[in-house]
């Protein structure tokens, strides 16, 4: 890359720049354009011609198809709601009540506790499934949608988040002011501490939901019963031979499965950016 | 102040607060851990098989299995093939984004919008992803065919899921795609955090923008290079999604990961919890090992005084 080493305001330099990101945005957009407008289309059109910028107006058609065979989307939309909703809430408040306990107050074990949090975060939670299937198969947890939400009780990085941010931000004057006034450590931190965290609990609510939103692996474990099933658990099933000819339907199913992700996504992109932006300073 | 009785009496908080978090990770991962490496070390094989024992002898027959089963083994080269395939791409892809988002010599407009949309497609979920190019790369009349033949790339279509070394391109280039956006924003924070008195210096002293980068920035963000480079080979050598959901590891298992062997073997019809387990351990082993490695690597060599 000798051009690295233009002088500034080359044009030419510059434009190639623009040119390579406008390549890089359309390659992010092009698979998401055509799946939402195959969506619209039916079979014998995207047979003809797979790519189209136009939509047409098969959407109602696909989804009689789609919604007649075993795929249910509202209902899956509905589990997946329950289970990222459901883990999301627990591993908000339970990562900040640890972050509190590990900021607010000095503990003989408080060092060795947090060392312990870095050790564990990056162990992926999939080595030890088979483990846990057995356990839960066990205690007659499959099938159940707690054995999906429970575990985000405990959840390190997120944990070590709270931890970074409460160190940096939060004032502990007013943890010696409440005192005196009389409040007790749970409702003090219930009443003062949560507030003043809000702005790392919106950043983390939202990559926990996507996060708990996406799980295949755990979920396909797990759930054996149809009406269980997650969103992505479903759109799984687009693999299976029923769809093989019904490409509109295939497209629409992908829409719908990814459509509240880019609502999310669209809506909070600025907090969403600077979040990732966060996180990397961690290191 | 810290020492008075009053403080010390609050310590019990610290334990209490942090009891939920305990207890859940005791329950929901501590327990699973062992509870699988146990299992690597039993008979415990069939559907609702509650009843195994312990190896008495020849305790380590399900490891040795694994260890010698060829499909484990080409499955672990496909997935740090496929890692590799993407990841070089990517931080290749994401240093050159972050060298030109923060060049001060070059003030590239509408870097929001940019971020915004790169990162996107990191956050929509992996199976959808991946049945999605599944469609895309379809044969003979999926899109990108399509758009070979209609743009006269191609005189007829190509079966690309049909072929073993475009499979294994597809599936790192979808890896690049999800992830090289996160990695840039990642390395461009890195950049943003480092002391602007050592450019000025740089610049006083006649640096050049590749001097700069290669002598000021890479160094400065190394921390935040050997994160990259963990978190992406953990998140790597545990890639599922992608590889069930793009082709099932098909064809000819040219595609099948690590994950994908390991849940064959336990829920796929054969219901062999046990070399799964096995299996889950041996590639806990090599993660931890590999990350000990790199991070080894990749330390600070010669402490450096800067600022």
């Amino acid at each position: 890359m000798s051009s690295l080493e233009k002088r500034s305001g080359n044009p030419v330099y510059k434009t190639i720049i623009y040119i390579v990101l406008v390549i890089l945005a359309v390659l992010s957009l092009f698979p998401f354009v055509v799946m939402v407008i195959n969506a619209t289309r039916n079979t014998p059109q995207i047979q003809q011609h797979a790519v189209s910028l136009i939509p047409s107006h098969y959407l109602m058609n696909n989804w009689a198809v789609f919604n007649g065979k075993t795929f249910n989307p509202i209902r899956g939309f509905i589990n997946s709601v329950i289970i990222s909703s459901g883990a999301t809430i627990l591993t908000i408040y339970f990562s900040t009540l640890t972050a509190w306990a590990l900021v607010a107050y000095h503990w003989k074990l408080r060092n060795a506790f947090f060392s312990f949090i870095l050790a564990v975060m990056m162990i992926p939670g999939q080595i030890t499934a088979i483990g846990f299937y057995q356990f839960m198969y066990k205690i007659h947890m499959t099938n159940n949608f707690l054995a999906l939400i429970l575990p985000a009780i405990a959840a390190p990085s997120c944990v070590f988040f709270m931890r970074q941010f409460m160190v940096a931000t939060f004032p502990m004057e007013l943890l010696d002011a409440a005192r005196i006034d009389g409040s007790g450590e749970f409702r003090t931190f219930n009443e003062i501490g949560l507030p003043i965290m809000k702005p790392a609990m919106a950043t983390q609510a939202i990559f926990t939901f996507v996060g708990n939103w996406n799980q295949l692996f755990m979920p396909s474990i797990l759930l054996t019963d149809n009406n269980l099933y997650t969103m992505p658990l479903m759109v799984s099933q687009l693999r299976g031979d029923i769809y093989k000819v019904e490409y509109g339907a295939v497209y629409l199913g992908l829409t719908l499965s990814v459509l509240p992700l880019f609502v999310i996504y669209f809506a909070l992109s600025k907090y969403i950016i600077a979040g990732v932006a966060l996180g990397g300073v961690k290191g | 102040m810290k020492k008075t009785p009053k403080a010390l009496s609050y310590a019990k908080y610290g334990y209490l607060f942090s009891l939920p978090f305990v207890i859940a990770y005791a329950i929901f991962s501590a327990y699973p851990t062992i509870y699988t490496a146990i299992l690597g070390f039993t008979d415990c094989k069939g559907l609702g098989n509650t009843n195994w024992h312990i190896y008495t002898e020849d305790i380590w027959r399900n490891f040795r299995t694994i260890l010698n089963n060829n499909t484990f083994k080409t499955s672990l080269s496909n997935t740090v093939v496929i890692w590799i395939m993407n990841f070089i791409p990517q931080i290749v892809l994401a240093l050159l984004l972050t060298a030109w988002f923060t060049s001060k010599r070059n003030q590239i407009k509408g870097q929001g919008f940019f971020k915004v949309v790169f990162y996107m497609p990191n956050i929509i979920t992996a199976a959808s992803v991946a049945i999605l190019f599944n469609v895309l790369f379809g044969y003979p009349k999926g899109p990108v065919n399509d758009l070979l033949v209609s743009l006269g790339l191609r005189s007829e279509a190509y079966y690309f899921t049909n072929n073993a070394t475009a499979s294994r391109w597809i599936i790192a280039f979808i890896q690049f795609w999800m992830w090289y956006g996160y990695t840039m924003i990642i390395l461009i924070s890195g950049v943003l955090g480092i002391n602007p008195e050592i450019f000025e210096a740089a610049e006083i002293d006649g640096a050049n923008d590749r001097q700069t980068f290669w002598q000021i920035t890479i160094p400065n963000i190394r921390t935040i290079l050997t994160y990259t480079l963990i978190t992406s080979m953990i998140g790597g050598l545990n890639m599922y999604d992608m590889s069930k959901m793009f082709n099932n590891g098909n064809p000819n298992n040219s595609t099948l990961t690590v994950n994908v062997f390991i849940y064959n073997q336990a829920f796929a019809g054969s219901y062999m919890y046990n070399r799964a387990a096995a299996a889950s351990m041996i590639l806990f082993v090599l993660i931890a090992i590999l990350s000990i490695v790199v991070f080894y690597l990749m330390r600070e060599r010669t402490p450096k005084k800067i600022g």
